[in-house]
């Protein structure tokens, strides 16, 4: 089974992003880059596939060069290759330019299943999963809290505003895998000193045929940028036995006691 | 640019609109333009009364079975890029639910048009813009479609407030695309609900939230005897705790759970990290319990106790039942 994992490249979300105040586009300098957390779980759920069925993971990212050690990470945990398109015109890319650059390097690849997160951590919009899916012309099984696969169907828990929802699908599909599907490994040693010696395509937009795509044809810009509204802080108690009672006080000036 | 037609693609559950539907149909009135509703669910025509009465003129609806047996995204977009090419609407929000999202991500790309997620706000002054958060919402950026029609955006649920515009019932005109087979193979086989008693989380007018502070699953029954001793009060919960399996994610409020804007959010044990916060930071009044008086949480909190959420709970469970008599 040919498994390819999007994993996306992204400022350490520990640190606060910022954006430029004068091209509204992330400010990297300085900034780690590292694999999206929420892709973690992707790769693991790739990598559980193909253990079980037989098969290879590819994983592909769109981003820059330098965030490189996101691709390495996902190698270094098992995935067998890796396909990183980078190219500086795709700086701001919108949802749906980064679905048709990875939707075609997972074409020209191919593919059985994809594997994505729901949403990423800096910018969750969490579109790209199921533009890819459209662009493919394949199912976009998402919101998945649990995934099995016999090599030829999908059978997904997908998430749902009230419970969850069993789906089946047959492959070829996109699935979006939610955080705390799995517990994503660890990349051992050898895994890592292995990783290096795994092939890893550099990917431009002309290698995709995909000529002039990028931030200057994403049909939104950015025309502000505020800090959002702070609520202010109230009176703070320190519990002396009366905290109950307190919070009591409060609850019936409010009106709900 | 003045808006002609606006669509709002509404849920519809158990024959009612979901709240979010008619939270944009509200918005989409004060934009101008004409104002209709997109609906695939056998129960479009019992929902009419209801769209029509926050402003929608026109239901579309694909009331065929086979768009419930299946998974939406596909099928609705390809019935919904049809209608586009009839109808020629400049904008189409969606609700950050499941299957808006599905569906909106879809129709983005079958159509080559961009889509904003994540809105808070959608503004048609010259051109569509819409405001959304970032960075565990520290930050507001307004956005401006200038590719192609229609725009498409997709708002958090409770980012603006539903008002019925007292409007006749929705005139209901039939989407005839049938479910193309391709879409057939991803199959709907069963539904499951987790059992919650109670208001519903996005409605009650009291939310009792609790963290990992609680230490222990067993100790969301407390948070269940304050919202019993209350009355109209449900309980919710941060990510930590859900993602470890404590209670269902039908529970989780923040950034990728509910949004809830109740009269009073009281946070148990819950470090008030932004992706939790961006969800009830809209609560009227704000009490949060816990031990760590550095607590980001308290930044915002009307009434902040700093003390053990396991000793003051079970006490403030008989303070109001005491006091409700
Ligand atoms: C992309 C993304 C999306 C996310 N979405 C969400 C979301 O939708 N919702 C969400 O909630 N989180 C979300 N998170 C996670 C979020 O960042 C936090 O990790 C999470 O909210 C922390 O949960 P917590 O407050 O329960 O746990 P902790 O941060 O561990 O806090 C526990 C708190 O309990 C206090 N405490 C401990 N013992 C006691 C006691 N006996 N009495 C009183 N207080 C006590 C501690 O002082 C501490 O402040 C998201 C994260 C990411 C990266
Ligand atoms: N630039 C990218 N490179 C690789 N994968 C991506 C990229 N952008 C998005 N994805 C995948 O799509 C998921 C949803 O992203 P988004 O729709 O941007 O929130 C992410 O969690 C990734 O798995």
């Amino acid at each position: 089974m040919k498994v390819v994992v999007c994993v996306k490249q992204i400022p350490d979300p520990n640190t606060t992003g910022q954006l430029d105040p004068q091209t509204h586009l992330l400010k990297r300098d300085g900034v780690e880059v590292v694999m999206d957390p929420g892709d973690e779980f992707g790769v693991e759920a790739g990598l559980k596939l193909v253990e079980a069925q037989g098969g290879e993971v590819t994983v592909v990212s769109m981003g820059p060069e330098r965030g490189l050690d996101a691709v390495r990470k996902a190698l270094a945990m098992g995935a067998a290759k890796g396909i990183l398109i980078s190219d500086d015109a795709l700086r701001g890319s919108d949802a749906l330019t980064t679905a048709r650059v990875l939707a075609e390097a997972i074409k020209r690849e191919g593919f059985d299943l994809v594997i994505t997160a729901t949403e990423s951590t800096d910018g969750y919009t969490g579109v790209v999963p199921q533009a890819i899916a459209e662009l493919l012309d394949v199912p976009a099984v998402t919101f998945a809290k649990s995934v099995e696969c016999d090599g030829s169907t999908l059978k997904v828990q997908r998430q749902t505003e009230a419970g969850h929802d069993v789906v089946e699908a047959s492959l070829p599909a996109v699935v979006s895998v939610t955080a705390g599907v799995n517990e994503p490994r660890y990349p051992s040693l050898k895994g890592i000193m292995g990783a290096k010696s795994k092939p890893l395509d550099r990917l431009s937009p002309s290698d995709l045929g995909l000529d002039g795509q990028g931030g200057a044809s994403a049909g939104q810009s950015i025309t502000a940028v505020q800090p959002a509204p702070e609520r202010a802080a109230g009176e703070i108690v320190k519990d002396e036995g009366d905290a109950a009672k307190r919070v009591a006080d409060f609850l019936a000036s409010k009106k709900v006691i | 640019m003045a808006l002609g037609r606006i669509w709002v693609f509404a849920e519809v559950l158990q024959g009612k609109p979901v709240p979010v539907a008619l939270e944009l149909l509200t918005k989409a009135r004060s934009l101008g333009g004409t104002v209709e509703a997109l609906v695939f669910s056998p129960e479009a025509e019992a929902a009419a009364a209801d769209l029509g009465a926050h402003g929608a003129e026109t239901v579309y609806a694909a009331t065929d079975q086979a768009y419930v047996e299946v998974l939406l995204g596909g099928p609705a977009a390809d019935a919904i890029a049809e209608l586009v090419a009839e109808q020629q609407p400049d904008l189409i929000l969606f609700g950050m639910t499941q299957d808006g999202r599905d569906v909106a991500g879809r129709l983005a790309a079958k159509l080559g048009v961009p889509v904003i997620a994540n809105g808070l706000d959608v503004s048609a002054d010259g051109d569509v813009a819409v405001e959304t958060s970032i960075f565990g919402a520290s930050l507001n950026v307004t956005t401006k479609f200038d590719g192609g029609k229609p725009a498409i955006a997709i708002f958090r649920p409770k980012s603006f407030a539903a008002e019925p515009s007292g409007g006749a019932s929705a005139k209901v005109v039939p989407i005839t695309t049938a479910v193309a087979e391709k879409h057939r193979s991803a199959r709907v086989v069963d539904r499951v609900a987790d059992v919650a008693s109670g208001p519903k989380l996005e409605e009650a007018p009291v939310v009792i939230s609790g963290g990992r502070g609680l230490g222990d699953p067993k100790n969301f029954e407390l948070l269940e005897q304050l919202a019993q001793a209350i009355g109209n009060a449900a309980v919710g919960a941060s990510r930590a705790v859900v993602d470890a399996g404590w209670v269902p994610y039908s529970m989780q409020v923040g950034q990728t759970g509910k949004t809830v804007k109740p009269s009073v959010y009281i946070a148990c044990g819950i470090s008030g990290a932004m992706q939790h916060t961006v969800g009830m930071k809209g609560a009227k009044a704000i009490v949060a319990i816990n031990k760590d008086e550095n607590a980001p949480i308290f930044k915002l909190a009307d009434l902040g106790v700093v003390g053990d959420v396991l000793k003051i709970v079970p006490q403030l469970v008989e303070e109001v039942k005491a006091r409700k008599g």
